[in-house]
Formats: C-alpha cells, sequence, structure tokens
C-alpha cells in the first residue's frame, strides 16, 4: 500500500498533478501563520531587557537558520534516494530546494549582519559560527552553479547529489560550533529543554514564524519541482498534451 | 533492495564516513585556531600569544570600569571569576557593553600585564525576557542573597 503510493508519486506525471492541488494548501497557511507570527512578535511581543527592540530580528533570523540547515538535510537525502534508488522526482526535488535553502541561508547572514553591528559592535568575525553558516552558502551556490554546468539533467542531478552529501559534514559543525568552540556567537536558545531560556510571549511568535517559514518551502520546492519535472519531461506524450491546445 | 542498490548505499555511506573522519582530524589539528578568544586564566597562565593580537573574552568586573579625562579612554577589568586582566580602550563602546557582562576585546598585551584593546565586542547571551521579568529576577535573586546572608549569622 505505502509501497504503491511512493511509486505513483515517484511518477513525475502523477506527480505534477497532485502537487498542483497541494500548493494552496501550503500557501494560505504559511500566510496566515506568518501573519499571526510577525503581529505577534513585531506588536504584542515586549521588548527586551537588555536589547530593546533589537531582538526582534530573532523572529526572521533565526527560522531562517534553522531553515538553512533543514532544507540541506533535505537536499541530501533527496540526493541519496536519487543515487541509490535512481528516482527521477528525487534528483528534482534535491535540485529544487537548493536556490530556496541559498535564500534562507544568505537572509540568516543578512539579519545577523544588521544585529551585529548595534549589538556586537561588528558587522563580520570570523568566528566559527559565521564562517560555517558562510560556508554554506558557499555549498549552496555550488550545487546551483554544478547542476548548471552540466547539459545532461541526469548526469548533473548526481554530480550535485555527490557535492551534497561531501557538504553534509558541515551541518553537525554548524549547529555545535557554538560549544565547541568559543563564538561571539551566543549559544541555541530554543534548543534545549532543561529551562526555557527566553519568555514565552517572544517564543509562541518565533515558533510560528518557524512553522510559516517551513511550509513556504514546502509551497515554493513543490512550484520549483513542477517547473523542473515539466522540462526534463518535455519530450513525453503527457507534457505535449498539456501544452497543446485540447481537440 | 537489490544488490546493486545496496552497494551504492554502502559506497555512499562509506564516503560520508570518510569524509567525516577527515574533517573530524582537521578540524582537531587546527582547535586552538577555531578559539575565538582567549579567557584572563589562560592570558595570566602566559599561553596567549606575545608580541602580536589576539583576542581575550570574559565579563567585566563589576565596579571596575572608570574612564579617563578625554571622555574616551576607558579602563575595566575582564574576569572569568578565577583571573583578572585589566584592559584599556579608547574609542566607542557597543550598545550592549556594561558591567557584569560578557564582552571580546582584540588587541595587544603591553609589558607590565594591561591589554590595550583596540576592538571591543559585546557578546550577547541566550537569553530574551520583557524588562519586567529580569528585574523580578532581581529582586528575587537579591532577596535570596540577603536571605542566606541572614542564615549564616
Amino acid at each position: 500500500m505505502i509501497v504503491r503510493f511512493f511509486h505513483q508519486m515517484a511518477s513525475p506525471q502523477y506527480f505534477y498533478r497532485i502537487s498542483g492541488r497541494l500548493v494552496p494548501w501550503f500557501m494560505v497557511p504559511c500566510a496566515l501563520l506568518m501573519l499571526a507570527g510577525l503581529y505577534g512578535g513585531l506588536i504584542l511581543a515586549p521588548p527586551d531587557y537588555q536589547q530593546g527592540d533589537s531582538y526582534r530580528i530573532i523572529f526572521i533570523h533565526v527560522p531562517s537558520a534553522w531553515m538553512s540547515l533543514f532544507i540541506y538535510v533535505v537536499m541530501a537525502a533527496a540526493g541519496v534516494i536519487g543515487l541509490v534508488w535512481r528516482i527521477k522526482l528525487a534528483e528534482v526535488v534535491a535540485i529544487s530546494s537548493a536556490p530556496i535553502g541559498a535564500s534562507f541561508t544568505f537572509l540568516a547572514l543578512l539579519t545577523g549582519s544588521l544585529w551585529g553591528k548595534p549589538m556586537w559592535g561588528a558587522w563580520w568575525v570570523w568566528d566559527a559560527r559565521l564562517t560555517s553558516e558562510l560556508i554554506l552558502l558557499f555549498l549552496y551556490l555550488g550545487v546551483i552553479s554544478l547542476y548548471g554546468a552540466i547539459e545532461d539533467k541526469r548526469v548533473a542531478g548526481r554530480a550535485v547529489a555527490i557535492l551534497a552529501l561531501v557538504g553534509v559534514v558541515n551541518i553537525p559543525i554548524i549547529h555545535y560550533s557554538v560549544e565547541w568552540w568559543n563564538t561571539l556567537h551566543q549559544g541555541a536558545t530554543i534548543a534545549k529543554f532543561d529551562k526555557p531560556s527566553i519568555h514565552m510571549s517572544m517564543l509562541v511568535p518565533l515558533l510560528l514564524m518557524a512553522l510559516s517559514f517551513k511550509l513556504f518551502y514546502a509551497a515554493v520546492v513543490l512550484m520549483r519541482a513542477r517547473c523542473e519535472v515539466l522540462e526534463r519531461e518535455r519530450n513525453s506524450r503527457w507534457v505535449q498534451s498539456l501544452v497543446e491546445p485540447q481537440t | 533492495m537489490t544488490p546493486i542498490r545496496k552497494k551504492r548505499l554502502f559506497l555512499i555511506g562509506l564516503m560520508v564516513a570518510g569524509i567525516a573522519v577527515a574533517t573530524t582530524f582537521a578540524l582537531n589539528a587546527f582547535n586552538d585556531n577555531l578559539m575565538f578568544f582567549f579567557s584572563p586564566t589562560e592570558v595570566v597562565a602566559g599561553e596567549a600569544p606575545k608580541g602580536h593580537p589576539f583576542r581575550i573574552g570574559g565579563l567585566v568586573t563589576v565596579n571596575s570600569v572608570k574612564r579617563q579625562e578625554d571622555g574616551l579612554t576607558v579602563q575595566f577589568n575582564l574576569t572569568d571569576n578565577a583571573d583578572d586582566v585589566t584592559i584599556q580602550y579608547t574609542g566607542i563602546l557597543p550598545d550592549l557593553f556594561r558591567e557584569g557582562q560578557g564582552i571580546i576585546a582584540m588587541g595587544q598585551l603591553r609589558d607590565d600585564g594591561v591589554f590595550v584593546a583596540s576592538e571591543v565586542l559585546a557578546k550577547h547571551d541566550e537569553n530574551y525576557m520583557p524588562p519586567e521579568v529580569a528585574s523580578a529576577l532581581k529582586t528575587a535573586h537579591d532577596e535570596g542573597i540577603r536571605k542566606q546572608g541572614e542564615s549564616l549569622q
């Protein structure tokens, strides 16, 4: 039953039909959650006891940074599935994720830099957390350009999967960098369960934003994957029948 | 799973494991260079590089911040609750600089043991709360210290 479901999902034609219907189901909750999160974060949440209102960049910065790691893991996992089982759709998902992940990484670096100048006193420092996140951005850019450089998209998909897998070692480094080394970047606020380091009134909008960013990714990766599927299958009959006027 | 897929999965696993091991060795080898700053204890023990700039990190000792007459030069002690280093800095301090706050200073050790900083960065901790909660916590903390003092007498 489950196996049959996956086999069906893996067929590009079926995927194209289903994903088109799924996109609004992700987009609408994403927009609602983002509105709620922004209202809660920018208007309802009180200012911080030390940073005043400057801390509010957390509502964009932290979810973006989480997404930059999450999307990379998804991309690498899709890469493995593509390499081992030779499922075309997995390759499509992997390469469709790369530009979204790169955008979130860039956003995390940019917002962090904007916050760092007034709070730390520097736009950029070469500490372990910041440097490893910058390497992540380069990995994403490498994946995108490698895919663009190879003509045969099946070969390109495999090459990209290998590159993504090589880079996956960077993910735990980014996560644990603040514990393994002395860094200027502060430690994790959310990823510990012993005691909350953030007040409830700030935590709730932060989690709403994080969920909204997840849904945004889900919607956008489906949209990108649909385009990629159409382009790859442009010579097949079902794509032809989509473009040609119905008689 | 067919044998060929098993083999592919095994090869991928091997590749990732190999890269992980290589990275671990490399990071271990460069461990000292990846440390963003030295602690006052390490500086007092003479582990910090002499004659060229490095970073020092710690907490600003309470009641140690002194401003010189020119209004820009600040002198304060930096502590890790074990050892103290005196820091001298001329320039604008970041917003988060205050006594008891974690900071990182970039600069050089003078022969008399004073660290002359060319840059001071504030290190923020991972705690976020509204001002009322912070003041309530502080009141409770002071109360606790007062009670402890009473019970000792």
